[in-house]
């Protein structure tokens, strides 16, 4: 294109505007008055544009971004005490890190998966104030970000979340107190074992570290009694879970190491 | 930034013609989606995949579709811990990368139950591995299989408010996936806090994860409700803000951002709901501000993908400077360094990315209209020949440039004056040998114009055989009107007034 040889916009020179005769409606036949054109979003005027944001979004697999950030270090462990995971890179550290321990409650040990979470938890469960004021009015607070509703009980804090929020009635981090793992989801019977509790990593976990903190670490732990093959009743699995000890975790020396080194990342 | 995937499959010459073949295919779905307004499209993350030889997204070496007995026990396995988790959910997720194996998962009772409670586990490894198997399913063609993703969407938005990057980027594609997959989706996500949980996740100071929020938002920008369910809930946050905060992050630091909220404003301002608020907020003179940005990087160094930033960024400019003045909030655009700049894009892009050239004449159409200080900044900054170069272009490039013309000549006899002078006849006449009767009947309009303010332009007009080029289109409905009114009210009086001077220069000749 036949465009001036030094043209840049960070040429700023005042430039005097031409005179500009009053605007007068047009003669007929003729019909042109300068507008300013608008487009909805369905007009056809922008089909080349979308099609070629659409090529965009399906030619990609890959995040460039993010391959160039994973840098491997030499092996460490976390430094939380009572836990010996190893890694060989920040990312899985970081991940490690923000899922087990960050929000963590100090009371019962439990993990949530944000501040909101666990700042509700301990408010609910350990403070023994808010149970006296939440004879008195509405303490519960909806879980949904956004939400200012607050309830009598959790009870009715959970029917407002399955209700107005379509959350599912088993959601993980709305347990009440008083439940145990134990009770679970009434399922169907399927070809999965679906009444075994299927939050084995975390509450398993929790047990454990609270329960193993106070008896003996280490293999005798390791119930040998695996049921392999065959069916199993639910009720001997899920006392096999309560007390293992997941392998992940490590009381030091002697006791296996958790994960292998994670080598090949993400 | 999302680039095109380094293509590790070299494909001889038989092969890029396949592959030239899969991407005309490609585009011509595309389109056909777009006229019947489905046009949905997903994204996938997903590490070292090979590109098959038809361009679609490859599967890692090594994985194989599962069957259904394969299925179930990995997901037994699975619970009972007896292997490594992780090794197990990896060998389940490279199975879920082929269709057959996704639709056999969702199929088996309680497999997503399981899943989900691998998703919540607080064993960092395992819970990424479960949410890639997720992501895969998210992604799959069957709306049956990303439907079946439904009961995880709660936990989904939980986690964005985490801290893992790489987490966090995870479920916010898997979320942008399942958000464009249905209204049935929507209609969950809404409740369950999506637009509060974005709100606040935007805040992230993580490129990775803005981008990530960006696509979630752009795909639920463009359903079909967004106008009235969506695009209000958007207004009424924070987020509005922020995107206008990130479209204007320094480009060069990762224009994946900007490219995605900049798509995501377009959906917002072109469906028209509460412009006067985006206005409110800054909006114009914060996009002009950006592709000026831009425009200065076109002249340094060639970056690819510039055109996905500045087409939705001029869209939105075109769109907002045409906002109803009745509502009070007549837009106004006085920097004419954005006249430079848009030159400077058609000038870079006409080649390789013709569509872009239509978007900025219509932003020039709109600056012009009403603004001469845009209108003579074409005249005293010698753009005009450019701008008649594109008259030789696409129908909708001409008819745009003819309407940009006409708008200057509106102006007056002094704007008129230099057009003639920059020879705008010579374009004009090779319009009128066109057959489109719009890009004529504009034509028409722009030699009125022309006529109106400056009468010697007939003549010259007359001297170059205006009037037989006119002549061609006296017997068209759509145009003898203005054809005649041409001839009668400027040409043939001009015509009279040649002959009676040659006539009267003849007199005071010599005779021979």
């Amino acid at each position: 294109m036949l465009l001036p040889p030094e043209l840049s916009v960070s040429l700023c020179v005042e430039r005097p505007v031409l005179p500009v005769r009053p605007r007068t409606p047009p003669r007929a036949p003729f019909c042109f008055s300068p507008s300013r054109l608008r487009f909805h979003r369905q007009h056809e005027f922008f089909e080349d544009g979308d099609i070629h944001r659409h090529l965009y979004l399906q030619d990609i697999l890959t995040n460039v971004t993010e391959v160039t950030e994973r840098s491997k270090v030499s092996e460490f462990c976390c430094h939380i005490v009572g836990c010996c995971q190893v890694f060989d890179t920040l990312e899985g550290y970081e991940h490690h890190y923000n899922a087990l321990h960050r929000n963590m409650c100090s009371f019962c040990k439990r993990s949530f998966p944000s501040v909101h979470l666990l700042d509700t938890h301990i408010l609910e469960w350990h403070d023994s104030l808010f149970q006296i004021m939440a004879e008195k009015q509405n303490m519960y607070q909806c879980l949904v970000e956004g939400c200012a509703e607050k309830f009598k009980s959790s009870k009715d804090r959970k029917d407002h979340l399955v209700k107005v929020h379509l959350y599912p009635s088993d959601f993980r981090f709305d347990k009440p107190k008083k439940a145990k793992s134990s009770t679970k989801h009434s399922k169907p019977p399927s070809k999965l074992d679906v009444s075994m509790p299927m939050d084995v990593n975390v509450e398993t976990y929790e047990q454990s570290q609270v329960d193993s903190m106070e008896i003996c670490p280490s293999e005798s732990m390791e119930n040998p009694t695996q049921p392999v093959s065959g069916p199993i009743s639910s009720l001997q699995e899920k006392k096999l879970y309560k007390s293992r000890i997941p392998s992940t975790i490590c009381f030091g020396q002697g006791a296996s190491r958790g994960f292998k080194s994670m080598k090949k990342k993400v | 930034m999302w680039s095109r995937r380094s293509c590790r499959y070299r494909p001889d010459a038989s092969g890029l013609e396949e592959l030239r073949a899969r991407r005309r295919e490609q585009e011509s779905a595309l389109r056909k989606a777009r006229r019947q307004q489905q046009l949905v499209s997903k994204r996938l993350l997903r590490e070292d995949s090979l590109v098959n030889g038809d361009g679609q997204a490859g599967v890692e070496i090594g994985s194989e579709p599962l069957s259904e007995q394969e299925i179930l026990q990995l997901l037994r396995d699975v619970q009972r811990g007896t292997e490594e988790r992780k090794k197990l959910l990896s060998r389940l997720r490279q199975g879920l990368q082929h269709k057959e194996t996704q639709q056999k998962f969702v199929r088996l009772e309680g497999s997503m139950w399981v899943l989900i409670g691998l998703f919540t586990s607080s064993l960092a490894n395992v819970q990424m591995e479960a949410a890639r198997c997720l992501h895969e399913l998210s992604h799959s063609s069957d709306p049956a299989v990303a439907e079946a993703c439904l009961p995880a969407t709660s936990y989904l938005l939980t986690y964005l408010s985490g801290h893992s990057v790489e987490f966090t980027e995870l479920c916010l594609y898997t979320l942008g996936n399942l958000a464009v997959e249905s209204d049935a989706v929507r209609k969950q996500l809404l409740p369950q806090g999506i637009i509060p949980a974005l709100a606040s996740c935007i805040q992230s100071p993580h490129v990775a994860v803005q981008e990530g929020l960006g696509y979630v938002l752009s795909q639920l920008l463009q359903a079909r409700e967004a106008p009235t369910k969506i695009i209000p809930l958007v207004l009424d946050s924070v987020l509005p803000q922020h995107m206008l905060r990130l479209v204007s992050s320094n480009p060069e630091l990762g224009m994946g951002v900007a490219v995605e909220f900049a798509w995501c404003l377009h959906y917002i301002v072109c469906s028209h709901v509460n412009n006067s608020l985006l206005i409110s907020q800054g909006m114009v003179s914060t996009l002009v501000l950006v592709l000026l940005e831009l425009a200065s990087m076109i002249s340094k160094a060639a970056t690819e993908g510039l055109e996905l930033l500045i087409c939705p960024v001029l869209r939105c400019l075109s769109n907002l400077l045409a906002e109803d003045e009745t509502e009070g909030c007549k837009v106004q655009i006085q920097d004419d360094r954005l006249l430079v700049a848009l030159f400077l894009f058609m000038q870079y892009f006409l080649q390789q990315h013709p569509f872009l050239v239509q978007e900025c004449l219509w932003l020039l159409n709109n600056l012009t209209a009403d603004e001469p200080i845009f209108c003579s900044a074409v005249l005293t900054l010698d753009l005009l020949p450019a701008l008649l170069q594109l008259l030789s272009c696409s129908r909708m490039v001409t008819l745009l440039a003819l309407t940009v013309l006409c708008n200057i000549a509106e102006k007056g006899p002094a704007y008129c004056h230099q057009l003639h002078q920059k020879a705008v006849l010579p374009s004009l006449l090779s319009t009128l040998a066109l057959s489109d009767a719009q890009v004529v009947g504009q034509s028409l309009e722009l030699l009125h114009l022309l006529f109106l303010h400056l009468p010697e332009a007939a003549d010259d007009f007359l001297s170059q055989a205006g009037l037989q080029a006119l002549e061609q289109h006296q017997d068209n409905p759509q145009l003898q009107e203005r054809v005649r009114a041409l001839s009668e009210t400027y040409l043939q009086p001009a015509a009279a007034s040649l002959i009676s001077c040659a006539g009267a220069s003849a007199a005071v000749l010599p005779s021979s």
